[in-house]
C-alpha cells in the first residue's frame, strides 16, 4: 500500500533536497488547496514536504537598481499581505485581489506561494470519477463539451478548457511581479507574466516550474504606476466565490489620455490573461467607454466561446471599461 | 503512518496519535471527541469547522494535524470564561443569530478571529478606503463574516449578533 | 410502560407564553457547540468506537455490477471489511429502489452505492473506497431533461393531489380573451445542502430484548425513520430505536431516510454488535439524499381588458428517477391561486436514469408560483396594470378549485401591507427607467400561499412532576425551527403553567409517534396533539395532579374534512439593481408580510420566514445543480461549484405577519410557516430584475450573463 509520510523542512535548501529526492513528493504550503485534494484523491503524494514553517514570511522593501521593489516571502500569509501598509498604499490592486478572493478564514491560512500554485476548480479536474488530462494526461476533457460556465475563452486549447483560480495571481501580473525560485540548481527569478502557462497540449502543468522549484518569494516593484491600480471581480456570488471575470487594471493619465496602462483578465485563460493589445490600442487615447470597449475588442479577436462562456466577452468588455474609467476618476480626484 | 502530536484544545493539553492524512478537523472531532467543531463539507467551502488556530480563524479541514503539533486551538467550546457565556455567543442568541445551530460554532469563532482582525486595522472586500479606518459597516461584516456559510439563512440574526459584539 | 392513548378534541388554548419571544430553550448549547448532532454522538451509551463507513458510488449512469475487487481496499492497514451486493446483509423488502442499498448488482443512476468500506478510521475509510475496484457493464443510460421528453403521467403528484386538472373551458377562454399571456419558465435542479450532512451512528444488537437495532440519524422523523427502516430488516417499528437530539437543518432532505441511513443499518448488521458512523460527503449528497427536480412551466393566462384571469392553464414539466417515481406538485398552487373560471393544470414527466429527486422546502410551490407570479407580472404590463392591482383584481370568493370558503384568505391585506412599507406608490410604471450611478434599479412583487397541513399519526405524553411541573413528551425533531421551543410554551399554556415548568422530550422513537418536521405542519400537527394530551390530562387529573399521574394522547380533530380550506398567504417585495457595466446583481432590500395564522414565538417564527425569504433568495440569484448528462451526475457537487447565499448576497431583508387566529385549524390559532418564506421571492426578485433592466428573465437563477449583450 502507499504510506504517506510527512517532513518538517527546516531551510529552503532542505526543502527542494527532499522533494528532489523523492519523485512522490510535494511541498506543503498553507495546505488550503493541497489538503483539498488529498481528501478529492486528485493529489497522491507518498511525501509531504512541510514548508509553512520556513522563514520565508517576511514583507520588506528593498532598493533595486530599477527602484525600490516589495519582497514578500513566500509563507506570508494572504490576510496579512492585503493588510500590509505597504501593499495598500503602493501596490492596491494586490490588496484588493486578495481581498477578494475566497473567505477571511481561508486568507489567514494561504500562503502567497500556494495561492500562485492554486489549480483550476473546473469541476471536473476535481471530480476524480471523469476524464481530464490535466489530472490524467491523455483521458481527454470533460469541460470542452461539458459544464462550461467557468471556462477558458481565450488561449485554450482542444486537451484543456480550464482557467487559473487565483486572483492574487492577476494582479501581480498587472504589477510585473517577480517570483524568486529556489530549485537543485540554485536560484531563478522570473516575471509572474511568466509563471503560470497556456495549456497547449500539455495541460498538466499549470506552471513553468519544475517539480522540485520552491518558490521562495515574490519581488514587486514600487511604481507610480503600481500605485495607480485596482483589482475588479465579477462572480456569482457577492464573496467567497471565483471569478467568472476579473480585471486588473493600473492606469497613468497625461492629460486627457492614457500614458500608460494595464490590464490583465482573470477568469479568461489557464494563466493570468494580460491584455497586450488592448494597452496598446488604449495608449495615446481618451478614455470613454467607446474607447475601452473597442480596445478590449482587439484583444478578444481571438477569443473562442461557448454557450456557456458567451457572455464572458460582453462582461470583460464591460467590467474593463468601468474599471479604468473608475481608476481615471480616482486620479482625477 | 501515524504521529503523535500535541494540541492544546480549549485550554487541555492533549497527546494524540493522528494518521498523517489525518485533518485537524477529523483529530478534534473523531479521535479527541471534540464535537465542538463542525463539518460540514470538509473542503473549505462553507466555514462549520472555523476555530481560532495559534489566535487566527481557521478553517480545520483544509489543515493536516501533523503539521500543527503544538498549536493551540480554540472551539466554541472554549471561548467563554469558565461556564460563562462569551460576548458574542450570548449576542448571537439575543439575536436569534441561528437555528439548526449546526454553523453556529464556527460562525462564532469566526466573528471572534473578525473582530480581531478588525481591531488590527485589516481591511476587506467592501472597504473603500484601503489606507483609511476600518469601521465595520454592516456592509464590512456581511463581507468579513462570509466565508461561513448559514443555510437556515440567519444571517439578519448573525448580523445583528456581531454588529453588538462589535460594538461592545 | 405502556399507556393507552386516548382520542381527545383540543380546544383553543388561552395564549400568555404563546404569542411572546420566549428564547430558543437549546440556544446556549447550540452557541457553544455543546449540541451534538448525529455521528457526533460516537462514545454514548453502547455507541462507543464505532467503525467509519464510506460509500463507494457507481460510476455509470446505467447497467449492472459486474464485480466487485476489495483487495486493494483490504490490504489497506485499518481497512476491516468491503460489503457489496453479494456481501451485504438480505433485506426482507426491496420494493423501494432508493432503499435496496447493495441487494442486487443493477446500476440505476451515477452516483448510487455499490460498495460499502468499513474501517477503523476516517481516513482508512476514505482511502479503502478509493482502492476498492468496480468493473460495470455498462448500458446507454438517458439523463437528459426536456419538456418535449417528459411524457409519462404520473398516477398523482405529491404527496396525492390528482395529476391533471381541467375545470370550465380553457381553450374557448384564451380564444375570446382580450389580452393572452403564454411563456415558458423554468427552474433549474436544487439541492437542500442543509449544513449538516445526512449522517447515521448505527449499532445492531443480535438475540433478544426490543431493541435490536439502534440508529442516530440526522432525520426530520424519527419514527418516519423506524417505521420505513424496520420492515427492511424485517423488524417491527418498536424494535428499531432512532434519536435525533440535534438536527443540522433538512429542508426536505431529511424528510425521509435515504439510502445512506440503510447503509449504515447494513453495515451495523455485518459488523454487529460494533457500531457503525456514516457520515454523507457533501460531493455524495448530490446523487444520494435527494433533491428538486428541474422544472418547465408552460403557461397561457387569458383576461380581459381589466386584467381580470379568464383562463389560466400550467402545465408543469420534470423528471424523476426510473429506480424510484417522485413527481413534484408544481402546478398545484395554481389550481387554487387566482380566481379565474376556466383552469387547467397537469404534470408529465421525464423517467431518467438519474438520482432520485425528494422534497424541497415548499415542493410544487417554490417552482410553480415562480412561474405563476412572473407570468402575473407579464400580464400586469400587457394589461398596462399594476402587478399589485392585477393580484387584488383577482382575488377568488373561495378556493376557486373546491368551491369551499378559506378559513381565512387576507392576500389582499398582505399586498397592501407591503406595497405601503415598501413605497410602492412611488414605483414608476416603466422598466429600465432608474439609475442610481453605476446600477439600474427596480422593484417587484410577487404573491405566496402554502398550504395548511396537519398530519395523522401523532401522540404525546403528559406526566405529573413534582413542584407543579409537567414532563411533556411527543417524539418529533427539532431541525432548527425552534419546535423545542414552541413546544414548550404551547404545552405551558395548554398546561396554565409556565414554560419553565414543562420539561419537554422530543426526538426519540421512545415517545409517542409524531409525524415529519415537514410541509410546515409540524407545530400545528405536534402542538395540537400537546394540547389535546395537556387537556386530555386536565380532565382526567384535575390541575393539581398527583406527581406520576399520566396521559397519552392523540388528537381527534379533523379541520381539513370540514367545511373550509386552509392556506398561508404572502406577498414578496423586492429591489433589485443591476450593475450596467458587469451584469452583477443584488437584492438590497426583499420584505415578506404573510398571513400565517397565529404566530407562536415571534422570535423562532421571524427566523423562520427570513430563513424561507434567504432561500428564495438564493435559490434566485445563485442555486442550480448542474447535471452533465453525459455521465448522468451533478457535477457542480460541492458548496464552491453550488452556490447558496452567502452573508455579502444577503441584505436588508425582513418579514411580518398580520395579527389573526385561525382556531379552526389548530388550538393555537396558527397555521404552519415553514415553507411560505421561500414560495414566491424568486419570482419578486426576478420581476423586479425586469423592472430595473427591461430584460425578462423566465429561468432560474437570475445571473449576471442575463443582462449583459451576448455576442459571437
Amino acid at each position: 500500500m502507499r504510506e504517506l509520510t510527512y517532513v518538517r523542512a527546516s531551510s529552503a535548501q532542505e526543502a527542494v533536497e527532499a522533494v528532489t529526492a523523492d519523485a512522490d513528493a510535494m511541498f506543503l504550503g498553507g495546505g488550503t488547496n493541497l489538503v483539498d485534494h488529498l481528501k478529492l484523491g486528485v493529489a497522491r503524494p507518498g511525501r509531504l514536504v512541510d514548508v509553512s514553517r520556513l522563514p520565508l514570511d517576511e514583507v520588506e522593501t528593498r532598493e533595486t537598481p530599477d527602484g525600490p521593489v516589495l519582497r514578500v516571502g513566500a509563507a506570508v500569509r494572504n490576510a496579512d499581505l492585503a493588510a500590509h501598509p505597504l501593499v495598500r498604499s503602493g501596490l492596491p490592486a494586490l490588496s484588493r485581489a486578495l481581498l477578494a478572493g475566497a473567505s477571511g478564514q481561508i486568507r489567514q491560512q494561504a500562503s502567497t506561494a500556494g495561492n500562485l500554485l492554486q489549480r483550476t476548480r473546473c469541476v471536473y479536474f476535481q471530480d476524480v470519477t471523469t476524464p481530464c488530462n490535466k489530472r490524467e494526461p491523455g483521458s481527454g476533457c470533460s469541460a470542452l463539451e461539458g459544464y462550461d460556465r467557468y471556462n477558458a475563452v481565450l488561449g485554450a486549447s482542444e486537451h484543456c478548457v480550464a482557467v487559473h483560480p487565483s486572483d492574487m495571481a492577476v494582479a501581480m501580473v498587472a504589477l510585473d511581479a517577480v517570483v524568486v525560485v529556489l530549485g537543485p540548481e540554485g536560484e531563478r527569478r522570473l516575471p509572474v507574466a511568466d509563471l503560470h502557462r497556456l495549456p497547449g497540449d500539455a495541460p498538466q502543468r499549470d506552471t513553468t516550474l519544475a517539480r522540485d522549484e520552491l518558490v521562495t518569494a515574490v519581488e514587486l516593484p514600487l511604481t507610480d504606476l503600481a500605485a495607480r491600480s485596482t483589482y475588479r471581480k465579477v462572480r456569482d456570488r457577492a464573496s467567497y466565490a471565483f471569478a467568472l471575470v476579473s480585471v486588473a487594471a493600473a492606469l497613468r493619465m497625461d492629460g486627457d489620455t492614457v500614458a500608460d496602462v494595464r490590464i490583465v483578465w482573470g477568469g479568461a485563460a489557464h494563466k493570468p490573461w494580460r491584455a497586450e493589445l488592448a494597452e496598446r490600442a488604449l495608449v495615446g487615447q481618451a478614455l470613454d467607454e467607446d474607447t475601452v470597449a473597442a480596445a478590449v475588442d482587439t484583444e478578444l479577436a481571438t477569443a473562442r466561446t461557448s454557450e456557456g462562456t458567451a457572455y464572458k466577452l460582453p462582461m470583460l468588455r464591460g467590467t474593463t471599461a468601468h474599471t479604468l474609467t473608475t481608476l481615471a476618476t480616482t486620479e482625477d480626484a | 503512518m501515524d504521529a503523535t502530536i500535541r494540541l492544546t484544545v480549549d485550554g487541555t493539553a492533549h497527546e494524540v496519535t493522528v494518521d498523517t492524512r489525518t485533518t485537524v478537523l477529523d483529530a478534534l472531532r473523531e479521535r479527541l471527541g471534540v464535537t465542538t467543531v463542525k463539518k460540514g463539507c470538509d473542503h473549505g467551502q462553507c466555514g462549520s469547522c472555523t476555530v481560532l488556530l495559534d489566535g487566527r480563524r481557521h478553517l480545520t479541514c483544509l489543515t493536516l494535524a501533523v503539521a500543527q503539533d503544538g498549536a493551540e486551538v480554540v472551539t466554541a467550546g472554549g471561548l467563554g470564561e469558565g461556564e460563562g457565556l462569551h460576548p458574542v455567543q450570548q449576542a448571537f442568541l439575543d439575536h436569534d443569530g441561528y437555528q439548526c445551530g449546526y454553523c453556529t460554532p464556527g460562525q462564532v469563532c469566526s466573528a471572534v478571529g473578525m473582530l480581531d482582525e478588525a481591531k488590527q486595522g485589516h481591511p476587506s472586500h467592501v472597504t473603500e478606503d484601503l489606507e483609511g479606518d476600518t469601521d465595520l459597516t454592516d456592509d464590512e461584516i456581511r463581507e468579513r463574516m462570509s466565508g461561513n456559510l448559514c443555510r437556515c439563512g440567519a444571517y439578519a440574526g448573525i448580523l445583528a449578533a456581531v454588529r453588538e459584539a462589535a460594538q461592545a | 410502560m405502556s399507556t393507552e392513548t386516548v382520542e381527545q378534541t383540543p380546544t383553543p388554548i388561552t395564549p400568555r407564553s404563546v404569542g411572546t419571544a420566549l428564547g430558543r430553550v437549546d440556544g446556549p448549547e447550540k452557541v457553544t457547540g455543546a449540541a451534538r448532532y448525529g455521528v457526533e454522538h460516537h462514545g454514548e451509551d453502547g455507541l462507543a468506537d464505532p467503525l467509519y463507513a464510506w460509500l463507494v458510488q457507481s460510476t455509470v449512469a446505467k447497467g449492472a455490477v459486474d464485480a466487485v475487487d476489495p483487495a486493494a481496499a483490504l490490504a489497506h492497514p485499518g481497512v476491516v471489511a468491503v460489503l457489496d451486493h453479494t456481501s451485504a446483509p438480505r433485506l426482507e423488502d426491496t420494493d423501494d429502489g432508493e432503499l435496496a442499498v447493495l441487494q442486487d448488482a443493477r446500476v440505476h443512476f451515477r452516483g448510487q452505492v455499490v460498495a460499502l468500506v468499513l474501517a477503523e478510521s476516517v481516513e482508512a475509510a476514505r482511502e479503502g473506497a478509493a482502492l476498492v475496484e468496480v468493473g460495470y457493464a455498462a448500458e446507454d443510460h438517458d439523463a437528459r431533461f426536456s419538456a418535449d421528453g417528459a411524457t409519462y403521467r404520473p398516477d398523482s403528484v405529491n404527496p396525492a393531489f390528482d395529476t391533471d386538472s381541467d375545470q370550465g373551458d380553457v381553450d374557448a377562454a384564451l380564444e375570446a380573451a382580450a389580452v393572452v399571456v403564454e411563456g415558458e419558465y423554468s427552474t433549474p435542479h436544487e439541492h437542500n445542502n442543509p449544513m449538516e450532512p445526512h449522517a447515521t451512528l448505527a449499532r445492531w444488537s443480535d438475540g433478544d430484548g426490543d431493541e435490536v437495532l439502534r440508529l442516530v440519524d440526522s432525520t426530520q422523523a424519527v419514527h418516519g425513520v423506524a417505521s420505513t427502516v424496520a420492515p427492511l430488516f424485517g423488524l417491527e417499528p418498536g424494535q428499531v430505536r432512532v434519536t435525533a437530539p440535534y438536527v443540522g437543518g433538512g429542508f426536505g432532505s431529511k424528510g425521509m431516510p435515504h439510502a445512506s441511513t440503510v447503509a449504515a443499518a447494513l453495515a451495523a448488521r455485518a459488523v454487529a454488535p460494533r457500531p457503525v458512523s456514516l457520515a454523507v460527503t457533501r460531493q455524495q449528497m448530490f446523487a444520494l439524499t435527494g433533491y428538486r427536480t428541474a422544472t418547465v412551466s408552460r403557461f397561457r393566462l387569458g383576461a380581459d381588458t381589466d386584467g381580470r384571469l379568464t383562463a389560466v392553464e400550467h402545465r408543469a414539466y420534470e423528471q424523476t428517477s426510473a429506480v424510484k417515481e417522485f413527481a413534484e406538485q408544481t402546478a398545484v398552487a395554481t389550481r387554487m391561486m387566482y380566481a379565474a373560471p376556466n383552469r387547467r393544470t397537469s404534470h408529465r414527466l421525464a423517467v431518467l436514469d438519474v438520482a432520485v429527486p425528494s422534497w424541497m422546502r415548499a415542493p410544487g410551490e417554490m417552482p410553480g408560483i415562480f412561474a405563476h407570479e412572473v407570468a402575473m407580472d407579464e400580464l400586469a404590463e400587457a394589461c398596462g396594470l399594476d402587478p399589485v392591482e392585477l393580484r387584488l383584481r383577482n382575488e377568488p370568493d373561495v378556493d376557486p378549485e373546491s368551491g369551499k370558503p378559506f378559513s381565512i384568505r387576507r392576500l389582499p391585506e398582505c399586498l397592501e401591507r407591503g406595497a405601503e412599507r415598501f413605497g410602492w406608490a412611488e414605483r414608476s410604471a416603466q422598466p429600465r427607467s432608474t439609475v442610481d450611478g453605476d446600477w439600474w434599479v427596480g422593484t417587484g412583487v410577487a404573491a405566496a400561499t402554502y398550504p395548511g397541513y396537519r398530519m395523522p399519526g401523532n401522540a404525546a405524553r403528559v406526566t405529573a412532576l413534582e413542584g407543579g411541573r409537567y414532563d411533556v413528551a411527543i417524539g418529533c425533531v427539532d431541525i432548527g425551527t425552534g419546535a423545542r421551543t414552541v413546544l414548550t410554551q404551547i404545552a405551558a399554556d395548554a398546561l396554565a403553567v409556565e414554560p419553565a415548568d414543562v420539561d419537554l422530550h422530543i426526538a426519540d422513537t421512545s415517545l409517542p409517534s409524531a409525524s415529519v418536521a415537514g410541509g410546515s405542519s409540524g407545530t400545528s400537527s405536534w402542538g395540537a396533539t400537546v394540547v389535546a394530551a395537556a387537556q386530555a390530562f386536565a380532565a382526567a387529573h384535575g390541575d393539581a395532579p398527583e406527581p406520576g399521574a399520566e396521559v397519552v394522547a392523540s388528537a381527534d380533530d379533523d379541520p381539513l374534512s370540514g367545511e373550509h380550506v386552509f392556506h398561508s398567504f404572502g406577498a414578496v417585495f423586492a429591489q433589485v439593481r443591476v450593475h450596467r457595466w458587469t451584469g452583477e446583481i443584488r437584492v438590497p432590500r426583499l420584505l415578506g408580510v404573510y398571513s400565517v395564522g397565529r404566530v407562536v414565538n415571534p422570535t423562532t417564527a421571524r427566523s423562520q420566514l427570513l430563513g424561507g425569504l434567504v432561500m428564495g433568495l438564493s435559490a434566485a440569484l445563485h442555486e442550480e445543480s448542474v447535471r452533465d448528462p453525459r455521465f448522468g451526475h451533478v457535477v457542480t457537487q460541492d458548496l464552491a461549484s453550488y452556490h447558496v447565499a452567502s452573508h455579502a448576497d444577503v441584505l436588508d431583508v425582513d418579514a411580518e405577519w398580520l395579527e389573526e387566529s385561525d382556531d379552526e385549524f389548530t388550538p393555537m390559532g396558527s397555521r404552519g410557516i415553514g415553507e411560505i418564506g421561500i414560495v414566491g421571492t424568486a419570482a419578486a426578485v426576478a420581476n423586479a430584475a425586469y423592472h430595473a433592466t427591461g430584460v425578462r428573465v423566465r429561468s432560474l437563477p437570475v445571473t449576471a450573463d442575463r443582462f449583459l449583450e451576448v455576442d459571437r
